[in-house]
Parts: C-alpha cells; sequence; structure tokens
C-alpha cells in the first residue's frame, strides 16, 4: 500500500516545512489528499455493484419468462417489458397498491412535517417549563421500534374497527421522534433568537412567528424531512403488512403477494420490484443531492 | 386584558405545540410497548374473550421452544455476518471519498441508491441472482469452477444470501454517516501525519478511527436494532414464508414474532417474545452508553 500511495511527489526533498509552506500557498485545504487513480477504479467498482442489482431487475422485467434459462444469463433488455407490467396489474390489485401508497406516504409525510416543525420550534426556541426532561424523552424514543410494541396496536386498531383501512396503517406513523430532533436541532441555529423578539415587539402571537418567521427559514429542513419521511413510508412494510389485506394492499403487501404467489415466474416479480422502486428512484433522481446532505447533517448531530 | 392574553400565548403555545407528538406517541409508540408486557403475562388469543393470567408461563414456553432458540440463533449469525463487513466496507469508503475527488455527488449518489430500493424488492431482486438454477450469482461461481450452490437449503448459505441483501442495501448509508463523521476531523492532523510519512492505511488506523469512534458505536448500535427486526428479507428469499425455509434455517426472530402473533394469533407468546426483544435492545442501548461515556472520559 505504501509504495502505491506517494502522496508526496518524490521530488521534493527539501526540508518539511518549506514544502508546506509552498504548496499551501497553492491549495490551502487539504492539498495532499489528492486521489490516487487506483482510488477511482475502487469506486467505479462500487458503483457497478451498487447499481447493478437495480439494472437486473429491469432486463428481468422485460424478458419472457422462459429466456431466463440462458447461459450466459441476458445482460441487455428485452422487449416484453409492457406485457409483463400488464401482467402486474392483472395479477394483483397493484393499482390500487400504488394509489393507497401514494395517499398514506403523502398523509403521513404532511402530518410528520407540520408536527415535527411545531415542536422542533418549542424545543428550539420558546422556553417553557420540563422542556430538558421533555426533550430528552423525544430522543430516548428514538431509538425504540415500533415493531415491538403491534400487538396493542393491533388489539388497539381491532377495538377500532380499523382493520384493512389504510387509517390504521397511517395512525402509528403520523408523529416521527426522529423528525422532532432533526427539525429542532435545524431551527435551534438557523432562526435568530432576535428575529423573534422583534417579532414579538411588533405584537405577534407565537402562532403568528411560527407561521411568518419560522415556517420559511425551516424550508429546506422541512423538504429534507418530508423526502427522508415519503420515502420511509412508501418502503415501510411490517406494520402494512399486519394491517391490510391483499385485496387493499400498499405497493410493498402486493409486491410480497406477488412475490409468494409465483416463485418462478420471475419476470412478473422482478417486473413488480423494479415499477415498485421506480417511484423512489424519480424522487432520488430529482433531489439525491438535499436528501444525502440531509443525512450527513443529521448523522453530524446524532 | 391584552397583555393577559400575551402572557396566555406565551404560556400556553410551547405545551400546544408538543402536544400532537407527545399524545400520538403515548398512544400509539409507547402504550402498545408497555401493554406488550401486560398482554406477556396472560393466555391471551384473538379467538377467545377470556385472557387468563399465567404469570411468567409464556416466557416459560419461550426458553422451553426450540424453535426460538433456533430463531435467536438465526437473527444473531445474520447481524454478525451482515454487520461487520457491511461496516468495515463503508468505513474503507468513507475514508476514499475523504480525499480530494472529482465528482463527489455522483459517488454519493450511488451510496444511497440500494437504500432507496425497498427492502421487499432487494429480497425479489436478490432471491433471484441467488437463484439455484438461473441465478447470476450462481453462473458466476460456475465460470470459476464451482458447482451450483442451493443457497436456500443450507443454514450457512441461506444466511449468506440474507446478509448480502442487508450488506448492499446499507453500506453506502452508513459510509455517508461516517463521510459526514470524518469530515470534522481536522485536516490538520492528516497534514501533519502525511508530512511524517504515514500511509492512508496508518492515517485510517491512527488518526480517523479512534476520532470517529462515537459515531461508529452509534452505527453498531443501530445496525443491532435494525439486525433485530430483519423480516421481509427472509420472509421473501425464495418465497420462504413465515417458517424461514423448510426448516426453520433462516427464520428469524421477527418472522418469529409474527407467526406466533399473526399466524397463530397467540397474542400473549408473540408479546413474550417482543419484549425479549426489547430487553434485548434496552441492554445493547445501554452498553453502547457506557462505551460513549468511557470514550469521552479517557
Amino acid at each position: 500500500m505504501s509504495t502505491t500511495t506517494p502522496t508526496v511527489p518524490p521530488r521534493t526533498r527539501r526540508p518539511v516545512s518549506e514544502v508546506y509552506k509552498q504548496k499551501t500557498r497553492v491549495r490551502p485545504i487539504g492539498f495532499i489528499r489528492r486521489a490516487h487513480p487506483l482510488t477511482y477504479l475502487t469506486l467505479i467498482a462500487f458503483l457497478f455493484f451498487s447499481a447493478f442489482p437495480l439494472y437486473y431487475s429491469v432486463i428481468v422485467a422485460s424478458m419472457d419468462n422462459s429466456a431466463l434459462g440462458q447461459v450466459p444469463p441476458p445482460l441487455f433488455p428485452g422487449t416484453h417489458l409492457v406485457e409483463n407490467v400488464r401482467r402486474v396489474f392483472d395479477t394483483v390489485a397493484f393499482g390500487k397498491a400504488l394509489l393507497n401508497s401514494v395517499i398514506v406516504s403523502s398523509v403521513i409525510t404532511f402530518s410528520v412535517v407540520l408536527f415535527s416543525s411545531l415542536a422542533g420550534f418549542a424545543f428550539a426556541k420558546l422556553r417553557f417549563r420540563g422542556r430538558p426532561g421533555l426533550y430528552v424523552a423525544v430522543i430516548a424514543t428514538m431509538m425504540v421500534p415500533s415493531q415491538l410494541g403491534v400487538i396493542p396496536l393491533y388489539m388497539l386498531m381491532a377495538k377500532w374497527q380499523l382493520i384493512d383501512t389504510l387509517y390504521a396503517v397511517i395512525a402509528p406513523s403520523l408523529v416521527s421522534a426522529f423528525g422532532v430532533f432533526f427539525m429542532s436541532q435545524f431551527l435551534s441555529s438557523a432562526v435568530p433568537t432576535e428575529l423573534l423578539e422583534a417579532g414579538r415587539v411588533d405584537g405577534c402571537t407565537t402562532m403568528g412567528l411560527f407561521w411568518h418567521v419560522v415556517l420559511p427559514i425551516a424550508r429546506p429542513a422541512a423538504a429534507v424531512l418530508g423526502m427522508l419521511t415519503f420515502m420511509n413510508a412508501w418502503n415501510d412494510f411490517f406494520w402494512p403488512l399486519v394491517v391490510l389485506t391483499p385485496e387493499n394492499p400498499t405497493v410493498q403487501v402486493s409486491l410480497s403477494t406477488v412475490a409468494s404467489g409465483y416463485i418462478t415466474d420471475y419476470s412478473l416479480t422482478l417486473t413488480g420490484a423494479a415499477l415498485a422502486t421506480m417511484p423512489l428512484i424519480v424522487v432520488f433522481a430529482l433531489l439525491g443531492k438535499q436528501i444525502i446532505h440531509g443525512i450527513m447533517q443529521g448523522a453530524l448531530k446524532g | 386584558m391584552k397583555s393577559w392574553l400575551h402572557r396566555a400565548d406565551v404560556k400556553a403555545s410551547p405545551y400546544l405545540y408538543i402536544s400532537p407528538f407527545f399524545l400520538l406517541f403515548g398512544l400509539l409508540g409507547a402504550f402498545p410497548l408497555v401493554y406488550t408486557a401486560w398482554v406477556s403475562l396472560h393466555d391471551w388469543s384473538l379467538l377467545e374473550d377470556q385472557h387468563t393470567f399465567i404469570g411468567l408461563q409464556n416466557y416459560r414456553d419461550l426458553f422451553a421452544d426450540s424453535a426460538f432458540w433456533n430463531a435467536l440463533g438465526n437473527t444473531a449469525s445474520i447481524w454478525v455476518i451482515s454487520t461487520v463487513p457491511q461496516l468495515v466496507f463503508a468505513l474503507l469508503l468513507a475514508h476514499i471519498l475523504n480525499n480530494r475527488l472529482r465528482g463527489q455527488t455522483l459517488w454519493r449518489t450511488g451510496l444511497l441508491l440500494p437504500n432507496v430500493t425497498s427492502v421487499v424488492a432487494v429480497a425479489i431482486i436478490f432471491g433471484q441472482l441467488f437463484g439455484r438454477d438461473y441465478g447470476m450469482i450462481n453462473w458466476v461461481l460456475g465460470l470459476f469452477g464451482f458447482g451450483h450452490v442451493d443457497w436456500q437449503a443450507g443454514t450457512a448459505t441461506s444466511h449468506i444470501a440474507i446478509s448480502v441483501m442487508i450488506i448492499w442495501r446499507w453500506t453506502g448509508y452508513n459510509a455517508l454517516i461516517y463521510l459526514a463523521a470524518m469530515q470534522a476531523v481536522p485536516d490538520s492532523l492528516h497534514e501533519a501525519a502525511i508530512l511524517d510519512g504515514a500511509t492512508s492505511m496508518q492515517r485510517l488506523r491512527r488518526i480517523t478511527i479512534p476520532s470517529i469512534r462515537p459515531t461508529i458505536i452509534f452505527t453498531v448500535i443501530v445496525s443491532t436494532i435494525g439486525g433485530l427486526q430483519v423480516f421481509a428479507e427472509p420472509l421473501v428469499f425464495g418465497g420462504g414464508g413465515l417458517t424461514g425455509g423448510s426448516d426453520g434455517q433462516f427464520q428469524t426472530l421477527a418472522l418469529y414474532l409474527y407467526q406466533a402473533g399473526f399466524g397463530r394469533f397467540d397474542f400473549g407468546y408473540a408479546s413474550a417474545t417482543a419484549w425479549l426483544m426489547f430487553l434485548i435492545i434496552v441492554l445493547a442501548a445501554m452498553l453502547n452508553f457506557l462505551l460513549i461515556r468511557r470514550i469521552r472520559r479517557a
């Protein structure tokens, strides 16, 4: 490894301090940590492994089932995509599933962003008794997986006669501890306290401050939280599987129905998988940069 | 009058704003979790109205059930096989990306792409790739002279296949988290080390890893919690179903819980399973907390 990464050019045999000074004038930060050509090869290989399974699902989705036994396996798309897509919609209630998933994910996203911004504003910028303790409670609950409370949650939904309805899917996800934490971290540094005080002097109510001062500033963080929430809600599987039936599914539930019913029909199941992933890939292609930024920011504070 | 309204607004608003979170979380998050413990002490079936208090009998049954130990073992094994390579790869990737590079956005998008894919889709796609007869992976192994592996049939092979799915989906995400932490490490440390002749690997071991240790522990705890919940992959893998293969060779705790709760509708027994899983998570979280505190003190 040491022979392949001559990070300091060999010709600079002058005293170290001199090299440092000379180089820093050109590139102030991180000047020596330039990438080795091997680095790019490694990254390209990684990119290949990241993208290949998705690409392969599209290939299989565009194939006739009988073409899958070929040796070597097919590496380029075939011509049966439209037919396979039609078969997915004929086999399971996929249209309904798509609509259900859009409804569920949108409602959850709206609710999480709204309630997280409200609570985040209160924790970050308002004074009230019990604030530190309550904030610790929020952080502590972030770690607890909701999956473990499924039995009583199911009993509650059964009692309210919400089984097999979208309400049952949506209700437990209406608020998120991570969302509250994320928004309050962002708002505590992004909203100048003087601005709030000035608003107060001008006779603004607290709700007025939230609406006219905080929300406009919170917009970028709210967008990131919204996208993360939408992706999570779209991909959620365990709880929707518990409360929904194959006749009224979300995309993931319907996908698992396709997979369990037609074990050998790979072109059908992989068409379903590709279809279910497509909306998120589109969102990700458009807004990936912000999502990545949001995750890295959240990580630093976490 | 006006000042009274103003005072009421200032005093009450904060509670009003945090109340949706606490009310909804209390009702649909905290209460079910606590109530799980109560249900676990009963002979509680969805199909009967009578719920008899039986103390710790469900736990005794659980500990006496070899299928429970099998599921616990499978979960632990899949957790180790998936977490260790995942975090090592993530560290190396983040270390590489923490250089001056062209196309940072492209690489980072590549990191997160698998994470956007749903678990069910991942399980379906990899189920095909790991197929016995027409799977791409067996074909590649065949090129190197290996025979066809029946990935689903064996304990070790099925655990590897499931772990690969988890590794594929989460490595990039963890790399992003590490990268964020690495960027907070002062450049001057690296520069001084380079001038002293340190190689890239030495810097990773001596500077980067010690500096981001709390983040590493954080990712370990998060993947522990995630590892206890592995569900969709074994459920979908080759259409295996709730039993996790013909001999339960890849049945995880989450599948076991689902089978008891929504296969047999034995709510008491399922609750005991859930509560045990919760205790394991609390233990892991406490261990994590202690470790971080020790590092901060040192």
